[in-house]
């Protein structure tokens, strides 16, 4: 019995060091309402399960406010075809999408932000009691998402496109990921609104990747992916 | 408003400094910090800030100008943080060289 327990503790040990796989673990972080979690269910849709969702999302802001990880994800623009509506290819995007390969885990965050007043869920209708419980998951949320940066590989950092880029729960994120050297890419949200402006988001910050994306509607995600796969994998 | 010097701030410790600073926006007042915090310090008060919202206090604003990288890329202190409660902060807006806050006094 105990050898039997030996040779299987062996046994999970060979094939942890001979065959496992090197999975990144990413998070998805930014503002409340950037689109992390329509994000991570775009990403499930595509690569995993059309009818999975990693979450909920609504207009109403912490509406994530506890952290949800989805492994064993296989990102593979090999076998899949994105939608990606409005594109075209490319001659270069055939080679790019034979490198384009990640297995991954996927960590949908809370919104990280410097103050949560419940008032402000109750101008969506919630009442008070509700707002004030709210109010408290997400800061629960909001040391919850920080705590998770130390087990990241990388991370996509969400902006909403039409919004000042400029705010330092931004740059304390990038300054952060800056420090332990985890790889960061910045995904330029709602770029299909019409008072997007994702050029603002790449002069401010010139020294990561800008990815402009709509994950409501699945524009551009290819490159995001290949991004993902190039920087993560 | 509390203008602190950089003296002052080096010679606290890192969590001494995030607690000083909250201590005084819970207070009411707005912490101007000459050579700032780390952005792993304002990391920390966030955490911190997160731990102490109640109904009285729903948070902080902050903005700051950050310095140039430091060496090794391991320490990116800003040249200057401003903190306030955001109770009475109704926005802080940063552009290049200019950092403004309107001030709610309801």
């Amino acid at each position: 019995m105990k050898s039997r327990k030996r040779k299987g503790i062996l046994a999970r040990l060979f094939r942890v060091f001979a065959f496992r796989k090197k999975t990144a673990k990413i998070g998805l972080y930014g503002p409340p309402n950037a689109g992390k979690t329509t994000l991570a269910n775009r990403i499930i849709h595509t690569f995993v399960d059309e009818n999975e969702d990693m979450g909920v999302s609504t207009e109403v802001p912490h509406e994530t406010r506890r952290a949800v990880r989805r492994g064993g994800i296989l990102i593979d623009l090999r076998s899949k075809s994105v939608q990606n509506p409005g594109s075209h290819s490319n001659p270069d995007s055939k080679s790019k999408r034979e490198r384009a390969k990640l297995k991954l885990d996927v960590v949908d965050t809370p919104g990280l932000a410097t103050k949560i007043d419940f008032h402000e869920f109750m101008a969506y209708g919630l009442e008070e009691e509700e707002a004030k419980r709210r109010a408290k998951e997400a800061t629960e949320g909001v040391i919850e998402a920080i705590k998770w940066l130390d087990d990241m590989d990388g991370v996509v950092l969400l902006m909403d496109s039409t919004e000042d880029p400029y705010t330092q729960t931004n740059i304390v994120l990038i300054g952060n990921m800056e420090a332990r050297g985890t790889p960061v890419i910045i995904a330029a949200n709602k770029m299909d609104l019409s008072d997007a402006a994702p050029q603002r988001i790449i002069n401010a910050f010139p020294q990561h990747p800008v990815i402009p994306i709509s994950a409501l509607k699945g524009e551009n995600m290819e490159k995001l992916y290949e991004e993902m796969a190039r920087r993560f994998g | 408003m509390d203008l602190v010097s950089e003296e002052r701030i080096n010679s606290m410790g890192s969590m001494e400094k995030i607690r000083f600073v909250l201590e005084g926006v819970k207070s009411g007042n707005i912490v101007v910090l000459e050579g700032g915090l780390t952005s792993e310090e304002q990391m920390n008060l966030i955490e911190l800030t997160m731990a102490e919202v109640s109904e009285d206090f729903p948070g902080i604003e902050m903005s700051g100008y950050p310095s140039k990288k430091g060496f090794l890329n391991m320490r990116r202190k800003a040249r200057l943080t401003v903190i306030g409660p955001a109770k009475i902060m109704r926005t802080m807006k940063k552009e290049k060289d200019l950092i403004s806050a309107v001030i709610s006094a309801f």
